[in-house]
């Protein structure tokens, strides 16, 4: 819901429900109230990804997928999630090239020490 | 001044070319479109006009159907420039929910709509079933009678969609056939000369401006949808003033000139006939039959369907005894659409007459001035008689048992 201050009367916002992403031209200003970044979306997922650094080969294939920009990066590395922008769509899971893969979805309310506890070993190929 | 008027050459075109002509001369950046009888020579002409190099650079996107015709359109004109189509009928109905969403974002697009009846059962002729359904969709809607004012009213959709006061698509209509195939004079006026009475397109808010980002198409649920309907509503109200202007505009630019609601001899009339489309010219030619012996009648021409002229109407028939209104599609329920905005007008106005619906035309059945003769004399007999004394709603040149309604 929109804040009651920010509601306006119909004859005050853009026409044709035109949304404006920044006050002024882009190059000047990245924080608007249209911004997504200013919005969580956290309670949207149900499961959550949980990163393992033991097996993660820093290929970035999680931060070049993540349609959300969530993954973020630190030195050309992961660096951490960003949990207030992950809808947990589990992209970034799927994308994990890594045996075990280095990111898990786990249900939401799983504390991370626990999933990292419980996370499974490395899949060895079966005999046809 | 006559001397300040555009010149202009006389030609035989039907009003599909004298659409299509009107389009070529506005230079669209893009028309998107989906051919349908009786629309088809509108896009066929456009683009033999854009394969022979004559478009003036209009791009011509051709797309599986009316419903991507219109997405194209809407995708076209929030990115930024002038933008038009034409359509009928079944693929007016395809088109429907894409019409709110050009209005709604207020998008300036133009369409030609050579109204068609509506199936089931499938016809390809005249009715105005299409121009119906479309009638809540939030376009303006001008109405052409010939040709010549299919040809016109396209400078002045154009010159309307694009103001930045009104900042909405505008829909152009013409008979199916009677208009859209049926060559006449047509005054039509050097390209430079048309292209200016409409002038450059004026960008407003496009998605191609990489420096101004701006999100088309929100969502906006019950904290802010009734806020922003009605402010498309008040500009869709408010559109008329600047029609208004354009059509005194025109005529200073063209000599010819047009009203919200055309009147012909009502001044003095104690019966009036209220109609839409190709049948205004044989109610006309009945009127002045008539006239020449004697009987005081009139007539009344919607040339602005939406945004509905209600003070010009009420202006119009105010003085007479007896009104019939022609609705050419099946009303399906209840009285016809026109019959409706005139029986409000009549009590918003505390005017008293006579009111009857005629039902007439549906799918391309011919309405001749016998026909418009009979309706005179219904409505002089009510007239007369100082009181209706006929069925609300009756049927014209309909076979079988008489069929009146309520």
């Amino acid at each position: 819901m929109t804040e009651e201050h920010l509601l306006k009367g119909w004859d005050e916002f853009e026409a044709g429900a035109v949304l404006h992403s920044f006050e002024g031209t882009a190059d000047q200003h990245v924080h608007h109230i249209n911004n997504s970044i200013q919005h969580s979306v956290a309670d949207w997922r149900a499961e959550k990804p949980v990163f393992n650094d033991e097996h993660c080969i820093h290929c970035q294939f999680c931060w070049v997928y993540c349609p959300d920009t969530a993954i973020v990066p630190k030195d050309k590395k992961f660096g951490h999630i960003d949990y207030v922008h992950c809808k947990g769509c589990g992209i970034c899971v799927d994308v994990c090239p890594t045996n075990p893969k280095a990111l898990l979805m786990f249900t939401e309310q799983t504390p991370d020490e626990e999933a990292v506890r419980n996370w499974p070993a490395k899949e060895t190929k079966k005999d046809a | 001044m006559a001397n300040s008027i555009a010149p202009q050459k006389r030609v035989v075109w039907d009003g599909n070319m004298a659409a299509s002509q009107a389009m070529r001369q506005a230079q669209i950046d893009v028309v998107a479109a989906y051919p349908i009888t009786p629309s088809t020579p509108i896009v066929q002409n456009y683009a033999q006009f854009v394969a022979d190099g004559e478009a003036n650079g209009g791009e011509f996107v051709m797309v599986e159907s009316e419903h991507s015709a219109m997405s194209a359109c809407v995708g076209a004109s929030a990115g930024g420039g002038r933008v038009a189509t034409a359509t009928s009928s079944q693929g007016y109905a395809l088109m429907v929910e894409v019409l709110y969403q050009a209005s709604g974002m207020r998008l300036p697009i133009v369409m030609n709509v050579v109204n068609r009846a509506l199936a089931s059962p499938l016809n390809i002729h005249g009715d105005h079933a299409d121009m119906y359904l479309g009638r809540d969709a939030g376009w303006i809607n001008l109405c052409a009678f010939n040709p010549q004012e299919a040809y016109d009213l396209n400078f002045i959709a154009f010159k309307t969609a694009e103001d930045l006061n009104v900042r909405l698509p505008v829909a152009v209509n013409q008979d199916g056939f009677l208009t859209s195939h049926t060559a006449e004079v047509v005054e039509h006026f050097d390209d430079a000369d048309a292209y200016n009475f409409i002038g450059d397109f004026v960008n407003k808010n496009p998605m191609l401006d990489g420096v101004n980002p701006v999100t088309y198409g929100a969502q906006t649920e019950g904290e802010w949808h009734f806020e922003h309907k009605m402010r498309q509503n008040h500009a869709l109200v408010e559109s008329l003033d600047v029609i208004k202007a354009n059509f005194d505009a025109f005529e200073k630019f063209s000599g010819r000139k047009y009203h919200a609601v055309e009147t012909y001899l009502t001044d003095d009339a104690d019966e009036i006939i209220v109609c839409i489309g190709s049948v205004f010219g044989t109610v006309q030619m009945t009127v002045d039959k008539l006239r020449s012996e004697g009987k005081k009648v009139g007539l009344v021409g919607i040339r602005v369907w939406r945004p509905f002229p209600k003070d010009e109407m009420a202006a119009a028939i105010k003085n007479a005894k007896s009104v019939a209104v022609l609705d050419r599609s099946a009303p399906m329920g209840t009285t016809g659409a026109l019959y409706n905005e005139v029986a409000a007008v009549m009590v918003e106005n505390g005017i008293s007459v006579n009111l009857i619906d005629y039902i007439y035309g549906l799918g391309g059945r011919d309405t001749t001035a016998e026909h418009v003769t009979g309706i005179f004399a219904d409505l002089k007999e009510c007239s007369d008689a100082g009181k209706r004394v006929k069925p609300v709603m009756q049927t014209i040149n309909l076979r079988g048992k008489t069929l009146t309604f309520y």
